[in-house]
């Protein structure tokens, strides 16, 4: 059967599913886009992986426009006028996200929406604001069917973050995903807590370290995708990734891994960055026609390329021969120390190379903790975490990552299951959400044990419609079979429960 | 009940155990260190292996399937950590409701546990068995919690005087008081304790603003005695602190003593009842849990 067949035959998709895979298949007709052959082995031996982002990019991987130029010039080419009100500001944004691209083809920001809609939510009666704003999550879910978009509030208080929190409880939606930008001199307790409420009930919002982001990014910075850390007016070219276990398969020893195995992979993802960065810039026509580009929603120079690594736990533990995985990385302080060596000298490699355009931040690109996908199985944990079954106590957790989250401007994270009677405390999640941000933890996620909507590795979906999907029923949203993936592959949602302690006395 | 008066001279207590993260002791999140040893017995104790100290009589040796624990040459049982595979054989074989899994620790060894989830934390609980019976041990331990800023609370059974000896209080935010019976025969039955001193402790803290919160475990089908506790806390602290009213649960009792008690939980009605009782006489803040 010819893969177009099996898709237009598929029972599970829907027309727009359908239609996106055989886009896919579309740009697999040509290609003149052309590596090395080392690279081409190296991706055979899955020691490289470029997340089927496609031969032929067409658009940047992601794409976080400026809606703040949005709202003050409107849009030409969408004959759209700067909003004067709260139903004009919704409707603007709505149009405006159909046509903003990305490696989905849905929109992965969706902007600061609290900042954005809050001086028209401010001029109208409250109920009438909850209204609107309640459809326009609505438009969301259903039209931006696809849970990688993604929205920001904070880091200060305000009536439409409010909204927005009280909204995303009552509705229950997989999509959009939200970030708080976390920032402990200007995010109220009290706000902190109702995200953290919300957070339990719904797994979103995600906590951002916004001191961190903004250190590297400046203010104006985007969560966008799972927890994708991206200019404003700009976004990440593409995103391929070491598959760090793989990358080692052939290294003798840690010194071997580290003086031969991991700079020729570096090297090869460089070489394919390098490629697909000028393709899209020089080839493409997304630079050169795009409206987002010719009215400035988007600059070239905001944006960079994203340098993903998965599975440095399976790679330290496969380099020191441990076999027993909860005595290994997380748990064993060699495994934590060649880690963090092995980060080190990513970190290294990446910086020291001279990359096109990007000119924003010196020609260079950004490492990112890729969360995994569906296929990985459990040979690579996402990015640098612990894996799912052998996770140590939270505190030792929190403070394996705190070591790893700075390598990582352009995004990782980590998620942590809380048990119900954490629905009556949440004030004892904020300080651990609190100290552990300022331990140098980037970004934080939650969710409560038994909720319908669930964090899989990064992105959310609702486990009724993995039911669906194993029922062989059509699911309205793309990410719900990755979801299903992960479940079955890499037991996502089997991860380790804060429970509370019974007391002894 | 072993003497613990001097290993607290000597600086070093028995701790059951230390939890890093707690929701459930106190406000916020606290880190919660579990004395061993409890002058109560009471007859729901869900860890009836944190009542009595170790007597080395090895009897658990031979029940541990991981090789954790050995009788040393003073023959003294010695459990090894790393070993320890957290099943418990040890505990269900022991005949004296104690535990070889025990360490004795020093004020500065119980700190560097604190010190590590100190940037996650509010305060720190400390808990037990029965907490006061390490008196000295904790007005050093809460002195150095104090100063990483953090807040001390005690879990206490209420069998410490505290009037007679205030330095605890001191150094700490408070109490949260079990009162587990007022009627005397109840109590006698209950916990083996006389219960003057416990009532002497709820009329005492709460005078001196250092009664954090109550506790009462209501047993189902129980109504005298449940009331008799109820009223009279209620009665006594009014609005000034949180009441919790607990459902008894079996898991973890004993089984004599299930037998007595219920081997089923308190209906969360049943419970609700008596916290509505405790509201109307003004304990404002009861609720169940």
């Amino acid at each position: 059967m010819s893969e177009a067949l099996r898709i237009i035959q598929d029972p599970t998709l829907t027309y727009k599913q359908e239609l996106l895979a055989l886009a896919r298949l579309g740009e697999s007709t040509d290609d003149s886009l052309r590596y090395s052959d080392a690279y081409y082995e190296a991706k055979r031996r899955g020691a490289l992986c470029d997340l089927n982002e496609g031969v032929m990019p067409y658009r940047p991987r992601y794409i976080c426009p400026d809606y703040e130029l949005l709202f003050r010039k409107g849009c030409e080419f969408l004959q759209l006028e700067p909003p004067k009100d709260l139903l004009e500001a919704v409707n603007v944004l709505e149009i405006f996200y159909c046509h903003v691209p990305s490696i989905t083809s849905f929109p992965v920001y969706l902007g600061d929406l609290d900042r954005l809609l809050e001086p028209f939510v401010v001029r109208e009666d409250r109920a009438f604001a909850k209204k609107v704003l309640g459809l326009f999550l609505r438009n969301i879910d259903r039209v931006q069917t696809d849970s990688f978009v993604h929205a920001d509030i904070g880091p200060e208080d305000s009536v439409t973050g409010r909204l927005l929190l009280e909204l995303t409880e009552e509705m229950q939606l997989a999509v959009p995903n939200l970030t708080l930008r976390y920032d402990p001199e200007k995010t109220s307790d009290d706000f902190a807590l109702a995200c953290v409420r919300c957070m339990l009930k719904t797994a979103k919002p995600s906590f951002a370290n916004h001191r961190m982001f903004v250190k590297e990014w400046g203010e104006r910075y985007a969560i966008a995708s799972c927890y994708n850390g991206l200019s404003i007016a700009g976004g990440g070219f593409t995103l391929p990734r070491l598959r760090l276990y793989e990358c080692s398969l052939d290294a003798k020893s840690p010194e071997d891994f580290l003086e031969r195995e991991l700079p020729r992979h570096i090297d090869l993802q460089l070489e394919y960055m390098d490629k697909r960065v000028k393709f899209i810039v020089e080839e493409s026509s997304f630079f050169k026609t795009n409206f987002l580009v010719t009215e400035g929603f988007v600059k070239l120079e905001n944006f960079t390329g994203m340098f993903g690594v998965v599975g440095l736990a399976e790679c330290c533990n496969r380099l020191l021969g441990i076999e027993d995985k909860k005595k290994g990385f997380g748990m064993n302080d060699r495994a934590t120390a060649l880690g963090l060596q092995i980060m080190d000298a990513i970190d290294v490699r990446v910086a020291a190379h001279e990359a096109p355009y990007c000119d924003a931040y010196g020609h260079r690109y950004r490492l990112h903790a890729q969360v995994g996908i569906d296929t990985d199985g459990m040979d690579d944990s996402p990015g640098t975490r612990i894996p799912i079954g052998v996770e140590p106590t939270m505190l030792e957790q929190l403070e394996v990552n705190e070591k790893f989250h700075p390598y990582f401007p352009t995004g990782t994270g980590d998620i942590f299951k809380f048990e119900e009677t954490y629905l009556k405390t949440p004030e004892a999640i904020l300080p651990i959400i609190k100290g552990s941000l300022a331990n140098g933890l980037r970004y934080f996620s939650g969710y409560l044990e038994n909720n319908d909507v669930v964090r899989v590795t990064g992105y959310l979906v609702k486990k009724s419609e993995i039911e669906k999907l194993r029922a062989k029923k059509q699911s309205l949203n793309n990410v719900t079979v990755f979801g299903m993936g992960a479940q079955d592959g890499g037991h996502a949602l089997d991860r380790r429960v804060q429970h509370h302690e019974e007391s002894a006395g | 009940m072993p003497s613990t008066g001097g290993f607290s001279i000597m600086k070093r207590a028995p701790v059951n155990r230390i939890i890093p993260f707690s929701n459930v002791d106190g406000p916020g999140n606290r880190t919660s260190v579990f004395f061993q040893g409890c002058p109560f017995n009471c007859l729901f104790c869900h860890n009836p292996e944190t009542i009595h100290l170790c007597r080395d009589c090895g009897i658990c040796v031979s029940q541990c399937p991981a090789g954790a624990l050995s009788l040393d040459n003073e023959g003294h049982v010695a459990w090894d950590r790393t070993r320890c595979v957290g099943c418990d054989s040890c505990i269900r074989s022991c005949p004296h409701d104690a535990s070889p899994k025990v360490r004795w620790m020093t004020v500065e060894e119980v700190m560097r546990e604190i010190r590590r989830s100190a940037p996650y934390i509010d305060g720190v609980t400390t808990s037990g068995g029965e907490c006061t019976l390490q008196n000295e041990f904790l007005i050093d331990l809460f002195t150095e919690v104090r100063k990483l800023g953090k807040t001390c609370l005690i879990d206490s059974n209420g069998s410490f005087d505290f009037a007679a000896d205030p330095r605890v209080l001191e150094v700490s935010e408070g109490v949260m008081l079990d009162v587990k019976a007022v009627e005397r025969e109840w109590s006698d039955c209950l916990v083996s304790f006389p219960n003057a001193i416990v009532l002497k402790n709820l009329e005492y803290l709460l005078s001196v603003g250092k009664l954090h919160e109550v506790r009462t475990v209501i047993f189902p089908g129980r109504d005298r005695e449940n009331e008799a506790t109820v009223r009279y806390v209620a009665q006594q602290i009014g609005g000034a602190c949180l009441y919790k009213i607990i459902r008894y649960r079996p898991y973890g009792v004993r089984e004599r003593y299930q037998k007595l008690l219920g081997e089923y939980e308190t209906e969360a009605d049943y419970a609700e009842r008596w916290a509505e009782l405790a509201r109307s006489l003004g304990a404002a803040q009861a609720f169940v849990v």
